[in-house]
């Protein structure tokens, strides 16, 4: 092989949805730098934090666990990415999902279990679709941009959230500001107990599957991304652009709503105000990561979900306070944005 | 500046360029070997097909590009570059084919912008205002430096860049493409202008790829192809033909070889079309006309005069109004055009990077752009990745497209062979009616030539086709009819009969037909 071919096949590998993840040891460079400036044993603190993201069983599902939501929101949010529409609103979308499952968990808790686990997921999903088409809706008909009404749509549903915990819905007891626990026979399955990972892992695996298939395999996710990378030529080859834009964040919408809803079913049982420890937004990186690949959302979402674990252990053991953790996972959104830039511009100047 | 030049040995030149190679990664060789030598007070065509390395040859002059061989000899010295920094300071300046000028700024701040003590002028703007003045008096050029650029048409603002570049004091100014954007008159105002410039000493660098340009203004031209040089030939010596000929490596047929036109039945008709443009200014006003079967009706006008309007609103991308349009016996009176693509039009855009393709897509991707909904390439909403690949590389072979590979990104093919694929994506549709803009611009001769063929057998094959075009070489070479466009309405029809140039382009002035036959 001659040199140059090798240096063809670097630079594919360099652009391929994986080359991200070399960021973060980057990134844990300099978080190891701030930490002891900060006067921590950064090896310590990184010791605690791969503890408690891998020790044992327990801690790996635990990640998972965490990683759950983010796969559901990071896969929506990719083809909403896809298609350029910038949805902010995930956060939001995943209250939506949350709040509607749990009604339905609370208010129609006598069905058998066949059918609420379905309709508990269903309410979720389309209420999250609801809550993002509104956005889709405003872009499409006044040209409202999406970015600002997705940020609003955020503020609404965590505040209608806090609303309903605190008044309509509050549990009966009226001792906490959250609702009544959902029916059991509502819960998603614990398939590995003592651990708490469930069904709804298995069912964000087959999610982020399908929407990568249908945004690379099916003339639909042709539309999406051919609206999403030039309009106008969309619009010349016959597609209906506004069409593509709502069903967009329809899909990004739901996959958060569905979050929501199997964060409810399977992890809280019930709603409080702060259900989401800002899911919507990491799910942002999660997909930005690997490029808006859905099937690369499964990995980026469990390194996000390893984090987090991690993060909190650390903050525990190694006494690290949450800003360090915090800016440690900000130096990694960070240094993989960066990263994707200077293989974009390599591959410009290549040009 | 002739006092740096030592008298024994060959005064007369400023810049020799041997031997120059650059590749890039891919291994795409732009430039291998190519040899340049241009003389004091010259306007010297650098001639070539889009691809040909001519733009890469400037931009390693300008040191925008590190050759990996070669040397470059400046004013008699060697001459190393780094940057553009050291083009400017050794007074070479470049026109780009896109402008670099901060809209919102004046014409004076563009033109002072990049001084090395920006302070020091910014503080007092008026001894360059005045400058400016007396050189825009002194050309003719008519700029008023107080202006914001926004403001100014694109044939202003590259007089600005051109001013730019005098005003940092070149004595070498490259100029890539610079009539590509402008119109008719706008380009023969800018020769006029360069060819002031030399007669008071400047060297001129022009890269075109337009022959009559070349044999307009230059002393001399060096014709490149596939990254060599050919040849370096005194204008004045040669010929179109020749020169054509030296570009592609083949002779060309200028001539189409046009059969007589037989048309048939009336496949397309129009009764009153007007189109707003996007200001909400009429556009196209009261257009109607025919077209029938084996024919093609050319649409000339000076560029802006509502034929992209007319172009969108047929393709139904622009809402529109009018009486009647009847495609292939089927009448629409309804205002929603986009049925038209169903009943057999298709359409050729304006603007294929903008409009015709998507360009991060692959060639194939591309080609189905219009049918990826479709059997059989389209099961049960699965793209059929196998056949859009077969279909693709059929196509691609059918219409001699270079490329690679059917799975590579269109938007490293040349502009010739992707307009090449627009072509054939169309085509391929065995259009009714077909409805073509601009089908030649900014591609290389070789690719013009096979599109323009292309666009004949098309009608011989029995389509009808309406040909919009400010080319009017192009409009009088292809078309059957020619409908003359002023201002949105039709200023009268003529026959391309070589004799009628004129009229045609007292037509495209606004005359009315009366008082131009």
């Amino acid at each position: 092989m001659d040199f140059v071919s090798i240096k063809k096949r670097l630079l594919k590998f360099s652009r391929s949805a994986w080359t991200p993840f070399a960021a973060i040891p980057i990134a844990l460079g300099i978080g190891a730098i701030l930490l002891l400036i900060a006067g921590y044993d950064p090896i310590q603190a990184y010791a605690a934090m791969w503890q408690g993201a891998f020790k044992d069983r327990t801690a790996i599902t635990e990640v998972l666990i965490k990683a759950t939501p983010l796969i559901f929101i990071g896969a929506g949010l990719a083809v909403a990415f896809r298609c350029s529409i910038w949805n902010i609103g995930a956060e939001g979308q995943f209250y939506a999902g949350a709040v509607a499952a749990t009604a339905v968990g609370i208010y129609l808790g006598d069905l058998p279990r066949f059918l609420l686990v379905p309709l508990v997921l269903f309410a979720g999903a389309s209420s999250g679709a609801l809550w993002g088409m509104l956005a889709a809706f405003l872009k499409n008909r006044f040209g409202a941009n999406e970015v600002v009404t997705t940020i609003m749509l955020n503020y609404i549903a965590i505040f209608i959230t806090g609303w309903l915990v605190t008044g309509p819905m509050i549990e009966t007891e009226g001792l906490f500001a959250q609702t009544a626990k959902i029916s059991q026979n509502a819960w998603l399955w614990r398939f590995l107990p003592p651990t708490r990972l469930h069904t709804g892992f298995i069912l964000a695996l087959v999610l982020a599957i399908v929407l990568y298939i249908i945004i690379f395999k099916t003339s639909l996710g042709y539309t999406i991304r051919a609206v999403g990378i030039n309009p106008d030529a969309a619009r010349y080859a016959g597609i209906n652009v506004k069409r593509k834009v709502l069903l967009a964040m329809a899909i990004s919408g739901g996959a958060a709503g569905l979050g929501g809803a199997v964060e409810v079913a399977a992890i809280s049982y019930r709603l409080y105000q702060l259900i989401s420890p800002g899911y919507g937004f990491d799910g942002i990186a999660v997909s930005l990561l690997v490029n808006n690949n859905p099937l690369g959302v499964i990995f980026s979402g469990i390194l996000f979900g390893a984090l987090r674990s991690g993060a909190e252990v650390m903050q525990m053991n190694a006494k690290v306070p949450s800003v360090l953790v915090f800016l440690i996972q900000g130096l990694v959104v960070l240094s993989v944005v960066a990263f994707g830039v200077y293989s974009y511009v390599s591959k410009e100047k290549e040009e | 500046m002739e006092d740096s030049m030592p008298k024994n040995n060959d005064s007369q030149t400023i810049l020799r360029m041997e031997e120059i190679h650059k590749s890039f990664p891919g291994g795409v060789l732009a430039n291998r070997g190519v040899n340049l030598e241009v003389s004091q007070g010259e306007i010297h065509c650098l001639l070539g097909e889009n691809g040909a390395g001519k733009t890469v040859l400037m931009s390693v002059l300008y040191g925008l590009y590190k050759p990996e061989a070669g040397s470059i000899y400046y004013k008699n010295e060697k001459f190393d570059v780094h940057n553009p920094k050291d083009a400017i300071q050794n007074r070479i300046g470049m026109v780009h084919q896109h402008f670099m000028l901060v809209e919102t700024l004046s014409v004076a701040e563009n033109i002072i912008l990049g001084q090395y003590k920006p302070w020091k002028v910014l503080n007092n703007l008026e001894p360059v205002i005045k400058m400016i003045r007396q050189m825009s008096k002194d050309y003719g050029l008519n700029v008023d430096p107080t202006s914001l650029v926004q403001d100014l048409s694109v044939g202003e603002q590259q007089r600005v860049e051109i001013l730019k570049a005098l005003y940092h004091g070149a004595d070498l100014l490259i100029l890539d493409e610079p009539t590509a954007v402008l119109t008719p008159q706008e380009s023969e105002h800018l020769l006029d202008f360069l060819r002031q410039l030399a007669d008071k000493g400047l060297t001129i660098v022009f890269i075109t790829h337009k022959l009559e340009e070349v044999m307009q203004i230059s002393d001399r031209v060096t014709i490149l192809r596939d990254g060599k040089t050919i040849a370096t030939v005194k204008t004045k010596e040669t010929n179109p033909r020749e020169l054509a000929k030296m570009m592609v490596g083949r002779e060309v047929l200028m001539d189409l070889n046009k059969k007589e036109k037989q048309p048939g039945k009336m496949i397309f008709s129009v009764k009153n079309l007007s189109v707003k443009d996007e200001r909400g200014l009429p556009a196209v006003r009261n257009f109607s006309f025919d077209v029938y079967e084996r024919e093609v009706v050319g649409i000339a006008g000076v560029s802006g005069n509502g034929q992209s309007e007319l172009a969108l609103a047929l393709a139904g991308l622009m809402d529109s109004e009018f009486d009647s349009i009847i495609l292939n016996d089927i009448l629409i009176t309804k205002c929603d055009l986009t049925r038209l693509n169903q009943l057999g039009m298709a359409h050729i855009p304006e603007d294929r990077q903008k409009m015709g393709l998507i360009l991060p897509f692959s060639v194939s991707e591309n080609f189905i752009a219009e049918t990826f909904n479709d059997r059989p390439f389209s099961k049960f909403g699965f793209l059929q990745f196998k056949t859009i690949k077969n279909y693709s590389q059929s196509l691609v072979k059918k219409f001699s497209i270079r490329v690679g590979d059917v799975d590579e990104e269109i938007a490293h093919l040349s502009g010739g062979n992707q307009q090449k694929v627009v072509v054939a994506r169309e085509l391929d549709r065995r259009p009714k009616f077909l409805l073509v803009n601009q089908p030649t611009r900014g591609i290389d001769i070789g690719a013009t030539e096979f599109v323009r063929q292309q666009i004949i057998a098309e009608r011989d094959g029995g389509a009808a086709i309406l040909l919009i075009s400010t080319d009017l070489e192009e409009i009088f070479a292809l078309s059957d009819r020619i409908l003359v466009m002023f201002e949105g309405q039709i200023m009268g029809e003529v026959s391309p009969n070589p004799d009628m140039i004129e009229q045609v382009g007292l037509l495209m002035a606004g005359k009315t037909i009366e008082s131009a036959l």
